[in-house]
């Protein structure tokens, strides 16, 4: 029996319409059964994936709109296989932790998160370039009303520069997709990722280049990458912590996953022409990132700055248009997913702790008569700070290498970024777990159920610390054919310039 | 007999036989107000003169697929004529459920109430309809004469009378200024009739009196179409007239004036595309940012609407200057999406005026999630639409317009299409804000507010006096989450809506 990729797209938003008719006390059950659903989908996805298969897999092909040449077109290859399963089990997990604890009006909040994961899933899937950016605009609707309704004192101010931020670069991106369609050389108009990756490539380098900067805008904003980050201190404030966990792990990837999937097959020279510059805002968003990580007290924050330092790393593996790089950059890309999320959810832990306060001076010594939670976030910290023997460090590793082979100078530089995340990580660590104990601090036990909901995530580190090589394997092919136009463009400039 | 030789045109009547039902309509529901019983005008009345919006549609359904010149050449029957003749006629119907049981029909009496809004509905028709310069001027002032009247019907409130003399004034300004252009066309081009016009357009392309002609035209129709910088009546009288006008002004005037653009931009002068493109691009880049930035600061809704359809005429003008096919579908397509929105958040507006006593103040939106969530979840997808979020029609139409103008070579006002939508989430957001955000507002602020958006209470202004407060009507219910519903539908399933805009753009034979 073949799998059908639009089961899995839309059972998560099908269970969550299902709970919103529901009574209140079992709306919520609905959209977590169809979390659990889209995660067994999921894995009998990567299950059934045939590494060695060339192009795409479980393809659904549909026209959509036929007088605009938008297909509803799914598909899977190594690109998106296992961020996919990434974002299952982080939203089985959000949604797991957040039906343990109580809403007001819980039916809706439960909608927006069936909604979310729908979304995600929809950008990650999509193959046609207009498809994708109906859901990567459509998936940042449920968190501004996640945030907007559930979240902290000052929300609105935050929420709207989220959403003013992201969406500014989502439309640029729409207009930049529209004019991809209608200018490509090809019979008709028509969106679908294979033709316009036949045809796109084509364009002139004047057209390639604007509209690079137009989707690089959306990316980076949604990443967020050094220049155009403005929105993460607000915006992350805004949110409730499992939401947030479940928005900086999956959302910021959709945005490094459009890179490989869109940009660099289908603007090739433009790629190529801006790869200095995006190598420098890389490496840019890594410094800066862990510079603020370890200037900051807010927990929240300290996380937040290390994601736009991982997500520096990431952008300057796939710009390194190197295949080593590329390829430990979609494997960082699930790493920081699976780290991330239990992090924000153990701040979440911390803050209870202490009387609700997410500042690094309220805390101290919460690890006590904590062993349990104290070695659950040890491990997620040390993951974070890419200790050798983790999956994280095969990630920063080949991202490394695939940079120091094309500009080794930025390598150099970016090893520093790799010494700082120690800092950060383990000044979190230590400031809240270990010290002098807080003035309001109780060390308190992980609860069973929020155990329940932190282990397998804490497991799922371990096992990619084994085996980060699955991941890599499936990957390798697809990454390659991704970045190859470019890298192809990107090297005769680089032996002109030797 | 010698006066026997004068014969008549072939009128076909198959063809006018929406504009018979609509001012037929008009006459019976007139007459149907003189009568006595109250039920008959408060139940009949409306309910005739929607009949007479549903024939018209009805009978445009029949007609759609013909393509004939009716009453000499006078006007052109076709699929453009009847697919805009859609949206405005449902948009009729959507303003006689709004007003069913609203102040404004009380006071100026049913029937009269009705019959104008079935002429001005009419004007709309012999307006999109236009084959010549005669019946275009014809039927924009068959269209506004009525519409200046119906704007004032809420008598007893000043605002509503003010809202009526400025739109009269402006109105007649942007009337007379057209007619002047139309002369001016003629002068140049020797003949009325637009086929005619687009055959003598090669020769006069130069011609300062041609140019001229077109200027003063464009600056007419910008007045009806609110667009920049011929916009400044629209939130004043938008604010000012019944919001059940407002909302019929906002989706029937706009659908007939880009009719009209349509046809006389792209067909009678589409020859001289070159001269005027150019010129309208400007208009609408100005337009839009004008509009968006302007609705900014807003905090009547009601005002706040009214900007956003200046910006909303500037994304629809786009597909004008295009000047292609697929341009003409765009804006026709835009302008289905344009009336669900519209209708659904007009009709939330109305159904929190007379629940709230705040009148059209965005504070009697919130809470609106906690207290009314399928009348918030309405709005929210007009807001959402308006901007242009995906899954709903709004996104499609946006997409389409833009689309149209990369393809004409108007990438970068398809550029600015995208930058004035960013603009726009500032103050769409806010609504959305303060719906699911927000408390609800004291009741004891509520009185005090409504005592100062004053309505005098000879109008039953005051909260406790006015006794359609307090609840919402099924009605009112039913406007708002049928539109808001086909604005997520149509998002989602736009097939249906291509297929008539795409004929709309094909009855345009001479364009590419």
């Amino acid at each position: 029996v073949t799998v059908h990729l639009s089961i899995l797209l839309w059972l998560p938003l099908a269970s969550a319409v299902v709970g919103l008719v529901l009574p209140d006390v079992i709306g919520r059950f609905a959209v977590l059964a169809g979390a659990i659903a889209a995660l067994v989908v999921a894995v009998i996805v990567v299950a059934r994936f045939d590494t060695h298969a060339q192009g795409l897999q479980f393809v659904t092909d549909r026209m959509w709109i036929s007088e605009l040449g938008v297909h509803y077109k799914l598909g899977v290859d190594g690109l998106n296989l296992f961020l996919i399963l990434l974002t299952a089990v982080i939203f089985l997990a959000g949604i797991l932790w957040a039906s343990l604890r109580e809403w007001r009006q819980s039916r809706l909040f439960f909608f927006w998160w069936g909604l979310a994961e729908s979304a995600v899933l929809g950008a990650l899937m999509a193959q046609d370039l207009a498809l994708f950016v109906v859901f990567f605009d459509l998936m940042l609707v449920p968190f501004l009303f996640l945030a907007g309704g559930w979240g902290g004192p000052n929300r609105i101010a935050g929420i709207l520069k989220l959403f003013i931020y992201t969406l500014v670069g989502s439309l640029l991106m729409l207009s930049a997709a529209i004019a991809t369609g209608v200018l490509a050389p090809v019979e008709g108009i028509d969106f679908s990722l294979s033709t316009l990756s036949q045809a796109a490539p084509r364009l002139s380098s004047g057209t390639q280049e604007w509209i690079f900067l137009f989707f690089a805008a959306a990316f980076l904003v949604k990443m967020p990458a050094f220049p155009v980050h403005g929105w993460m201190p607000d915006g992350y404030k805004s949110m409730p912590l499992p939401v947030l966990a479940v928005f900086s792990a999956v959302l910021s990837k959709v945005a490094a996953y459009g890179f490989l999937r869109i940009v660099l097959p289908l603007y090739p020279d433009a790629s190529a022409h801006f790869q200095d510059l995006m190598l420098l805002i890389a490496l840019a968003s890594i410094l800066y990132g862990s510079a603020m990580a370890f200037t900051t007290t807010d927990a929240r924050l300290i996380l937040g700055y290390s994601s736009v330092a991982q997500l520096g790393f990431i952008t300057l593996g796939i710009f390194s248009l190197r295949d080593a790089g590329a390829q430990g950059a979609l494997l960082q890309a699930v790493n920081h997913g699976l780290v991330v999320a239990p992090a924000f959810l153990i701040v979440a832990l911390l803050a209870a702790r202490v009387g609700g306060s997410e500042d690094l001076r309220d805390m101290g010594g919460l690890a006590f008569r904590a062993p349990v939670l104290a070695t659950l976030f040890l491990i997620v910290a040390l993951a974070n700070l890419a200790m050798p023997g983790s999956s994280n460090f095969v990630g920063e590793f080949y991202i490394l290498l695939g940079t120091f082979q094309s500009k080794a100078a930025i390598a150099v530089v970016a090893f520093t970024g790799v010494a700082l995340a120690s800092v950060y990580t383990l000044r979190l660590f230590i400031r809240s777990m270990h010290n002098r104990v807080g003035p309001h601090a109780v060390s308190r036990e992980i609860s069973v159920a929020d155990g329940l909901v932190l282990a397998p995530l804490v497991a799922l580190i371990i096992a990619f610390a084994l085996y980060p090589q699955i991941a890599l394997s499936k990957g390798e092919r697809s990454v390659t054919r991704s970045i190859a136009a470019a890298r192809q463009a990107a090297e005769p400039a680089q032996e002109a310039a030797r | 007999m010698i006066v026997a030789a004068a014969k008549g045109p072939h009128i076909d009547w198959a063809g006018l036989s929406p504009l018979v039902a609509l001012l037929g309509g008009a006459t019976v529901v007139l007459l149907a107000g003189l009568l006595r019983p109250r039920w008959v005008r408060e139940g009949v009345v409306p309910l005739l003169s929607a009949a007479a919006f549903a024939a018209a549609i009805g009978l445009g359904i029949w007609q759609l697929g013909e393509r004939k010149d009716l009453v000499a050449g006078a006007l052109r029957m076709d699929e453009l004529t009847v697919v805009v003749s859609f949206v405005f006629c449902a948009g009729g119907i959507g303003a006689i459920a709004l007003a069913w049981r609203s102040v404004a029909p009380r006071e100026a009496a049913h029937g009269e109430f009705h019959a104008l809004l079935l002429t001005s509905a009419a004007g709309m028709w012999v307006l999109v309809a236009a084959n010549n310069l005669v019946t275009l001027f014809l039927g924009l002032e068959l269209l506004s004469v009525p519409l200046y009247v119906l704007c004032a019907t809420e008598m007893r409130r000043e605002r509503s009378l003010e809202s009526g003399l400025k739109y009269l004034i402006i109105g007649s300004v942007g009337s007379a200024t057209l007619l002047y252009g139309l002369a001016f066309v003629y002068g140049a081009t020797g003949t009325t009739d637009y086929a005619g016009i687009a055959r003598a357009a090669d020769g006069v392309v130069g011609d300062p009196l041609f140019l001229t002609g077109i200027a003063l035209t464009v600056v007419g129709l910008a007045f009806k179409a609110s667009v920049a910088p011929f916009h400044q009546w629209t939130p004043d009288v938008y604010q000012g007239a019944p919001t059940p006008v407002t909302a019929f002004m906002a989706v029937a005037t706009k659908a007939a004036a880009f009719g009209v653009f349509l046809r006389f931009f792209d067909v009678a002068l589409g020859p001289a595309q070159d001269e005027w493109a150019p010129a309208l691009a400007v208009l609408a880049a100005i337009t839009i940012v004008v509009g968006n930035v302007g609705a900014i600061g807003q905090t009547s809704l009601k005002r706040l609407m009214a900007w956003s359809s200046v910006a909303q005429a500037g994304y629809m003008l786009t597909g004008v200057v295009v000047g292609t096919k697929l341009g003409v579908s765009a804006t026709v397509f835009y302008l289905g999406v344009y009336l669900f929105m519209n209708l659904a958040a007009f009709a939330v507006i109305v159904a929190r005026e007379r629940e709230t006593g705040l009148g059209d103040d965005i504070a009697s939106v919130q809470g609106l999630g906690a207290t009314r969530p399928a009348l918030a979840l309405a709005m929210t997808l007009a807001m959402l639409g308006l901007a242009g979020i995906p899954a709903t029609a709004g996104f499609i139409g946006k997409f389409y317009l833009i689309d149209a103008a990369v393809d004409g070579d108007y990438t970068w006002l398809g550029i600015v299409i995208v930058i004035g939508s960013m603009i726009s989430l500032v103050y769409y957001l806010r609504v959305l804000a303060a719906m699911w955000m927000q408390g609800a507002p004291q009741t004891g602020e509520a009185v005090a507010v409504s005592a100062a958006t004053g309505r005098p209470a000879l109008a039953g202004g005051s909260a406790e006096a006015d006794p359609e407060l307090g609840r919402v009507q099924a009605e009112v219910w039913a406007v708002a989450l049928l539109f808001g519903a086909a604005t997520l539908v149509f998002g989602i399933i736009p097939s249906p809506l291509f297929d008539l805009a795409t004929k709309a753009g094909a009855a345009l034979t001479n364009l590419l």
